[in-house]
């Protein structure tokens, strides 16, 4: 939808401070983008190139790459529903089905009311909690199609707004600031082999 | 997958490697595929290229490498030579690899070579049938995009006929420095695409059509124009600029339908920018002039007539007022034209007023007695000082050179510049001066004791060691050559190995002024007064005096000093940075006789008209801003009875009763090689032999000792006088873009939008204080005119200076600018 | 049984929610480890490291110390980069370690930043662990507060700075070099090597170490009890202690943290302690022993230890400690079928051979689970297979066949393993079950089944 608020602005350069190169701030920038509208504009990533002198094409190139980039409006909460081997061999793919018939939409797809957004997903790394749904990355151990419904009904009842954020937002926590010390660390310093001798 | 790691050792001098039973030298550090090629075994590949970084990622050129511990197939385009390396290309296991790796290949490929402009000439249709397995055995339906879309102008895009072997978009970042396609996507379904309506506008986007190993880029001047076995091609060289890029001319039925880069070490590796490749589309204009014109009756404008009628009305109009004729331009010319014009000049016009340069570009005697450097000399000196206009956009594939020893090899960039360039975000140091302080800025760099902040400090250090190159030009026509000439003066003054490579844009304006196309000048690089004895005994009488350089023709021309002027593929009202003494002048010449491709401004108010033969028509040489000559070669006939300017000038003369001496281009080359002192041993043998394909550079050590020259530029230290600025003031820089107003570009259809116009750039800061808006169109006044202009913001540009391209379509900066400044003030307002 | 009762190295903090902060986590020996690497120089902190043998827990298990040894000499900066991309299928185990003992991979990294001497150190999570980050996050935050990371650590002259970075969803990332290239902001796909081995080129071409989080999480208690109290443990090549995580078709699915090379599958498999056996009745098929990577193993194989210089001839590898285990009612087709799946679906695209071999697989085999099978299309899948890692494929024995294991590794004609890395599921199954495979081809020759279904593949 947007560009980076002003806000956000402030924040990224934070961010990109971090990095010896700008560029590597790419990822958490774009993550920042997608917590703040829900999605990845278009004129998001404009903004993040003008940011990080890049070309629009090579922050394009980046995000669309990886998985979690959303470059089209999801619903408000995106339900993960592993399906990879852990969780197919105790009901992954029968759980998604239901999902999706409960919710109405085709797996990919998001319900008209902008609530919901259903993803069949590879391992999420839940694998002893089998079957595993994520909702906004929050996880949601050993799933059956009942408290998948009753998972579904808490959170368009907004009972679990305390623990799953709207769609975009990750951590809660900001790193710490300045992480930076001086500059030291910087690219190009020569610190001796064997490092600093106390 | 254990860990390990090569370490560094000293290097031999070459290293013994065996490749399928072979053993020969190869060199340390050279890769595989590369060493196989030098010892005749070509090894398959799509994604490598040997002008870019490896990425290895085909995986077609796997090959099996034993280095002591048994063989394994490793990517040879990855994997560089080593001693005692064995290498199996053709082994039953990489041969296994290589099918495999095909039939990957065209597992998602659409197989459409019939209708695909690459059919016949594609690497992927040639492995096919070299390695490739009979019958494709996927019954699954093929990946689907949407058919070609266009990617730019210029370029077009089969998404299903892409095979990811990253070249294009590696050539868009790693060597133009645009990275505007980019894989999306990834695995199965990557496509290469730009960002959604930001289209892949790089000057130098045609040359991934010409690398892409199959159909997958193509231009769109030539889509479905010739199937590549109708085509035939001679080697010759690109003039739409002086860099010299060597290039492969193809024609089909006698049109030119494309030009393909010739990878020359020296010069352009194989790359092109897009208006020497497409810029053959203007030979092919329904708008060349076929056939001679005159002017009508009063009012009848110019009519079609007869070569012999032609020719004896512009001698009649020549000859009326004796000696007072003067020829300017030249620099589209052949070496041998030139020299036939430079003869006809001298020895029947009686003039030494001739000037293939527009008031645009150095003093002759200035640039030819400078101590020269070639491409690769300025790529690996230690410190290149960069006081020239932006070359991306005038010479634009000597910035790809530099942009390559930039990022590649570390040359340190020392750029001095009025407003940003392209070069600006790649130098090591950017200085900014003011329009006509670029001596004072020179100045205050060598000053070891000059006070200044940590960037000019910083530009001296560096200076301090090492061997220095200095590329020299323009950076801005409003503001005079000579602030340029005593910058390089102090230059030589100060660093004593300092050479240079001159930044001057015309095709062979190089090659002309070397072959005297310049006032004072005689061919081979001696002023007409060292000269004078040799080239008497050779031509006969010469004219007394040295003759006046473009801005003085034209002056002397308004005035009515001279009263025939031959505008030799020159057009001063568009081209000369002064159009109101440009229109003077035409106007104000008694008779204007024009030798061109095309009707132009000036042009059009001629008395007489010849038509001329232009490249891909004609034979002969040319010279880069090396001094390299190369030859070009005709490929198809021109249009008409256009014909090649030595021919003219040999027929002009022969009216004025003159026989210059020669019939053909060997008997022009022979006389040039025996009289030019800087020509002396480059026979034309040398130039027609396999030592030529890069082009010659002359003998450095200088002609024979009964010949006169070489000619020295001795430094004369001295200041330039600039105004002072007024506060309220904005000084102009105008630079050229790749993409014009010239006939070059107008006439080529799939160039000729690409002109960006000429809006007024300027500081925000600046245009803040002049209450004026972004995109406010303002009223802009110099001493000498007032136009309307769009005022666009630019943090690039500094405080108290405005930039505008020249030569842009509508009015603009030539309008502005009084020749006989030494810089361009120019007010904004708002209206 | 031979199950050891040595205590946990990595995981003993799992259950102790106060070792979340940093006082909870000093009150129980947290930061130690620190203090004492940096009682010591940085040449004797990785002399340390090297005698206890540490072997790499990503998967490829490298030992650590000779892997930091590599650095050359004089090429600074050096960069220190944590791989806590966790996504193999079947691996959980540092997202245990991630977001219950945060402090421990804190303290691990400081350790190893000194040793190697880094410029910067880089914690790069998934993306898909929030919780981890917070965690990490709030670790790394808290160590600054107290001086025990950033400038001058523990009032030492030594310095450097912890980044917490994360990913935004790629499997192919948690391939080192891959992630180096996305830590630098670019498209996630892993580089040559050689030439590009980290700790040669590596983050911004420069040396880097990369370490996968259970790794780095080792080294406090080493640098606390000494490299010989760690090699006590375990095996003569795989010493101290390891994370397993059983998933699959077993009563008591977990991480658990055993002794490394002594025990068995069988152990982990079936003892109480651990993941308790399979359900009521049911047998066991096959287990899938280090990650959905590694070929699979059968019954017969259970009482192999877990030692990678066993499992490696065996014909297969303990890769990320993933063990997944299926019982009698798996249909191995689907199952073979979902990991195809996975790696076609997180093909990085670079290689020809893995970005089309393993979707032609993936399209194959899903026409043959509709029922659209054809009957060469089993041989045509495995010279497929044959093409993206040339023949001969690690496997395990199989005794009453008199088939010889095939030592792993494999061969490849990709870059990186993932490639290769589909051929195990597929070949495993193939090979072992093929009676299943006929099953699935035998539908398409009933007569009242018309056309063969086909999946049609759409790029954007
Ligand atoms: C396809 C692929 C995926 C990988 N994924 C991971 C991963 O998620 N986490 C990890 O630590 N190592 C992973 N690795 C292994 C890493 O490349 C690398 O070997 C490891 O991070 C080194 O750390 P270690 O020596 O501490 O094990 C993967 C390797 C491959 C080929
Ligand atoms: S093998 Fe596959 S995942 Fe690995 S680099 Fe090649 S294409 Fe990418
Ligand atoms: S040419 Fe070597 S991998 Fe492509």
């Amino acid at each position: 939808m947007a560009r980076l608020s002003a806000e956000n602005v402030e924040l990224a350069r934070e961010i990109i401070g971090r990095y010896p190169r700008s560029r590597s701030a790419l990822i958490p920038l774009l993550h920042l983008a997608q917590e703040q509208d829900g999605w990845v504009s278009e004129e998001a990533m404009v903004h993040i190139a003008e940011l990080l002198d890049l070309t629009p094409a090579e922050v394009l190139g980046t995000a669309s790459f990886y998985e979690m980039f959303k470059r089209e409006p999801v619903g408000r909460y995106l339900l993960n529903v592993c399906t990879n081997i852990s969780c197919l061999l105790l009901g992954g793919e029968e759980l998604l089905e239901h999902c999706s018939a409960r919710l109405g939409v085709p797996v990919g797809g998001t319900t008209p009311d902008g609530l919901f957004s259903l993803e069949e997903v590879e391992c999420v790394a839940a694998c002893t909690e089998a079957p595993a749904v994520q909702v906004n990355y929050r996880y949601f151990p050993e799933v059956t199609p009942e408290s998948a419904d009753q998972l579904l009904d808490d959170l368009a009842a907004g009972r679990l707004d305390e623990v799953v954020p709207p769609h975009g937002t990750l951590s809660r926590v900001r790193p710490p600031t300045p992480t930076r010390w001086a500059g030291r660390g910087r690219e190009g310093l020569a610190i001796p082999p064997g490092g600093v001798r106390p | 997958m254990a860990d390990d790691v090569t370490t560094e050792s000293a290097a031999p001098a070459t290293v013994a490697v065996t490749i399928d039973g072979t053993t020969f030298d190869a060199k340390p550090g050279e890769l595989v595929i590369a060493a196989a090629e030098r010892a005749g075994v070509y090894i398959p590949r799509f994604c490598w290229h040997p002008r870019m970084s490896s990425v290895g990622m085909c995986r077609m050129c796997l090959v099996e490498v034993d280095t002591g511990r048994g063989p394994a197939l490793q990517p040879s385009c990855m994997i560089e030579v080593a001693d005692g390396m064995v290498v199996e290309t053709a082994s039953d296991k990489a041969r296994q690899a290589q099918d495999g790796v095909l039939e990957f290949l065209l597992v998602n490929h659409p197989l459409d070579c019939p209708v695909c402009d690459k059919g016949g000439e594609c690497p992927l249709q040639d492995q096919t049938v070299a390695f490739g397995p009979g019958e494709s055995r996927m019954v699954e339906e093929k990946r689907h995009f949407e058919k070609p879309i266009a990617i730019s102008e210029l370029v077009a895009l089969d998404r299903e006929r892409c095979i990811l072997c990253d070249r294009c978009t590696r050539f868009a970042s790693e060597v133009a420095g645009d990275p505007l396609i980019t894989f999306i996507g990834r695995g199965n379904t990557t496509q290469v695409n730009t960002f959604p309506d930001d289209p892949f506008s790089s000057y130098f986007s045609g040359n991934t059509v010409q690398i892409c190993p199959v159909g997958a880029l193509t231009a769109t001047p030539y889509r479905f124009k010739a199937r590549p076995w109708d085509l035939e091609q001679v080697e010759s060289t690109c003039t739409t600029c002086s860099v010299g890029c060597r290039i492969a001319v193809q024609s089909s039925s006698d049109r030119v339908v494309r030009h393909l880069g010739v990878d020359v070490d020296p010069v352009n590796w194989g790359w092109l920018c897009d208006k020497g490749r497409f810029g053959f589309e203007a030979t092919n204009s329904d708008d060349r002039l076929t056939s001679p014109l005159v002017a009508g009756p009063a009012g009848a404008g110019l009519v079609e007539t007869s070569w012999s009628v032609a020719l004896d009305r512009a001698v009649e109009g020549l000859t009326a007022e004796g000696g007072s004729v003067a020829v300017i331009g030249g620099a589209r010319l052949t070496n041998e034209d030139a020299y036939a014009w430079s003869k006809l000049a001298r020895v029947a016009l009686g003039t030494d007023s001739v000037d293939a340069q527009l008031g645009d570009g150095l003093p002759a005697p200035f640039v030819l007695g400078l101590p020269r450097a070639t491409i690769d000399e300025a790529c690996e000196a230690d410190v290149l000082v960069l006081l020239a206009p932006d070359l991306k956009e005038e010479l634009p594939v000597l910035h790809l050179r530099l942009r390559d020893a930039i990022t590649n090899h570390g040359l340190q960039v020392i750029e001095l510049a009025t407003t940003d360039t392209s070069m600006t975000s790649l130098a090591a140091v950017s200085l900014r001066y003011r329009p006509g302080d670029a001596a004072s800025a020179v100045r205050t760099l060598l000053d070891a004791s000059a006070e200044s902040d940590p960037s000019w400090a910083q530009a001296r250090q560096l200076l301090s060691g090492g061997s220095v190159v200095c590329v020299l030009g323009r950076p801005s026509l409003a503001e005079a050559a000579d602030s340029v000439v005593a910058a390089a003066d102090l230059l030589l003054t100060e660093l004593s190995a300092v050479t240079f490579l001159p930044a001057l844009r015309r095709g062979n304006v190089l090659g002309a002024l070397e072959l005297g196309l310049a006032p004072g000048m005689l061919p081979g690089r001696v002023t007409l007064d060292d000269g004078r004895d040799w080239f008497t005994r050779a031509w006969g009488e010469l004219p007394a005096v040295p003759g006046l350089d473009t801005a003085g023709i034209l002056a002397a021309a308004a005035d009515g000093r001279i009263q025939g002027l031959v505008l030799l593929g020159s057009d001063p009202l568009a081209d000369f940075p002064d159009r109101e003494l440009a229109r003077r002048a035409i106007e104000g010449a008694g008779f204007v006789v024009a030798v061109d491709c095309f009707l132009n401004d000036s042009s059009r108010q001629a008395d007489v008209v010849l038509p001329a033969a232009t490249s891909g028509e004609k034979d002969g040489t040319t010279t880069n801003i090396e001094g390299r000559i190369s030859r070009v070669q005709q490929k198809v006939t021109p249009p008409g009875t256009a014909r090649a300017d030595w021919i003219i000038a040999v027929e002009l003369a022969d009216r004025l009763g003159i026989d210059l001496g020669f019939d053909s281009l060997g008997a022009i080359w022979a006389e040039i090689e025996r009289l030019a002192p800087s020509f002396s041993g480059v026979t034309r043998a040398r130039l027609s032999g396999p030592e030529a394909l890069a082009g010659i550079l002359p003998d450095p050590i200088g002609p024979p000792a009964d010949r006169p020259g070489p000619l020295r530029h001795h430094p004369v230290p001295h200041q330039v006088s600039v105004p002072p600025v007024d506060a309220y003031a904005l000084r102009l820089v105008s630079g050229r873009r790749l993409y014009d107003a010239g006939v070059g570009v107008a006439r080529a259809p799939h160039l000729a939008g690409l002109a960006p116009g000429a809006p007024l750039l300027v500081n925000p800061y600046d245009l803040d204080r002049l209450g004026v808006a972004d995109g406010e169109t303002v009223r802009v006044t110099s001493r000498t005119a007032r136009l309307d202009a769009v005022a666009a913001a630019d943090v690039g540009v500094p405080r108290g200076v405005a930039v505008m391209a020249f030569n842009q379509p509508g009015p603009g900066a030539a309008e502005l600018i009084d020749i006989a400044d030494p810089v361009t003030d120019v007010l904004v307002e708002t209206r | 049984m031979t199950v050891s009762d040595v205590a946990p190295i990595v995981s003993a903090r799992r259950d102790d929610p106060a070792a979340l902060t940093i006082d909870g986590y000093l009150a129980s020996g947290g930061y130690e480890g620190l203090r004492a690497a940096l009682a010591r120089t940085p040449a004797e902190v990785l002399d340390e490291v090297k005698a206890a043998q540490l072997l790499g827990r990503g998967g490829a298990g490298f030992p650590a110390g000779q892997k930091w040894g590599f650095l050359p000499p004089g090429k600074t900066p050096y960069y220190l980069v944590v791989n806590g991309d966790e996504s193999e299928p079947g691996t959980c185990k540092d997202r245990v370690l991630l977001e219950r003992d945060p402090h421990q991979l804190v303290e691990g990294v400081l350790i190893c930043a000194y040793a190697i001497g880094a410029a910067q150190a880089f914690i790069y999570i998934r993306g898909e662990m929030p919780l981890a980050h917070e965690r990490v996050l709030t670790a790394v935050a808290e160590a600054y507060e107290r001086g025990l990371a950033g400038r001058n650590i523990d009032g030492t002259d030594f310095s450097v700075d912890v980044v917490v970075h994360w990913g935004a969803g790629a499997y192919i990332v948690g391939e080192e070099t891959a992630l180096i290239e996305s830590l630098e902001g670019r498209r996630g796909m892993p580089r040559l090597k050689p030439p590009y081995f980290p700790a040669a080129i590596g983050l911004y071409q420069q040396p880097t170490v990369v370490n996968n989080v259970e790794t780095l999480s080792n080294l406090p208690w080493i640098l606390r009890h000494g490299a010989a109290a760690f090699t006590a443990l375990g095996t003569e090549k795989a010493h101290g202690t390891r994370l397993f995580a059983i998933s699959g078709h077993v009563r008591r699915p977990g991480v658990y943290e055993v002794e490394y090379g002594t025990t068995t599958f069988r152990d982990v498999i079936y003892d109480e302690r651990y993941a308790g056996g399979l359900g009521d009745g049911r047998e066991l098929k096959a287990f899938i022993p280090g990650g959905a990577s590694a070929p699979w193993l059968f019954p017969e194989h259970l009482d192999l230890p877990l030692d990678p210089s066993v499992v490696g001839p065996a014909g297969s590898m303990l890769g990320s400690g993933a063990i997944v285990v299926m019982d009698d009612t798996t249909d191995v087709v689907k199952a073979a079928l979902r990991l195809v799946r996975f790696y076609a679906h997180e093909s990085c695209g670079k290689c020809t051979p893995c970005r089309e071999g393993t979707t032609w697989l993936a399209t194959i085999l899903s026409r043959i689970v509709r029922g659209g099978g054809k009957a060469d299309d089993l041989e045509l899948m495995l010279d497929v297979a044959d093409n993206i890692s040339p023949p001969p494929f690690p496997r395990a024995g199989w005794a009453d066949r008199g088939i010889e294991p095939i030592a792993f590794p494999y061969r490849r004609t990709t870059i990186c393993d993932l490639g290769p890395s589909v051929v195990s599921p597929l070949r495993s199954a193939i090979e072992r079950f093929r009676p299943e495979f006929d099953a699935y081809l035998a539908l398409a020759l009933d007569p009242a089944r018309t056309g063969v279904p086909v999946e049609v593949n759409r790029g954007r």
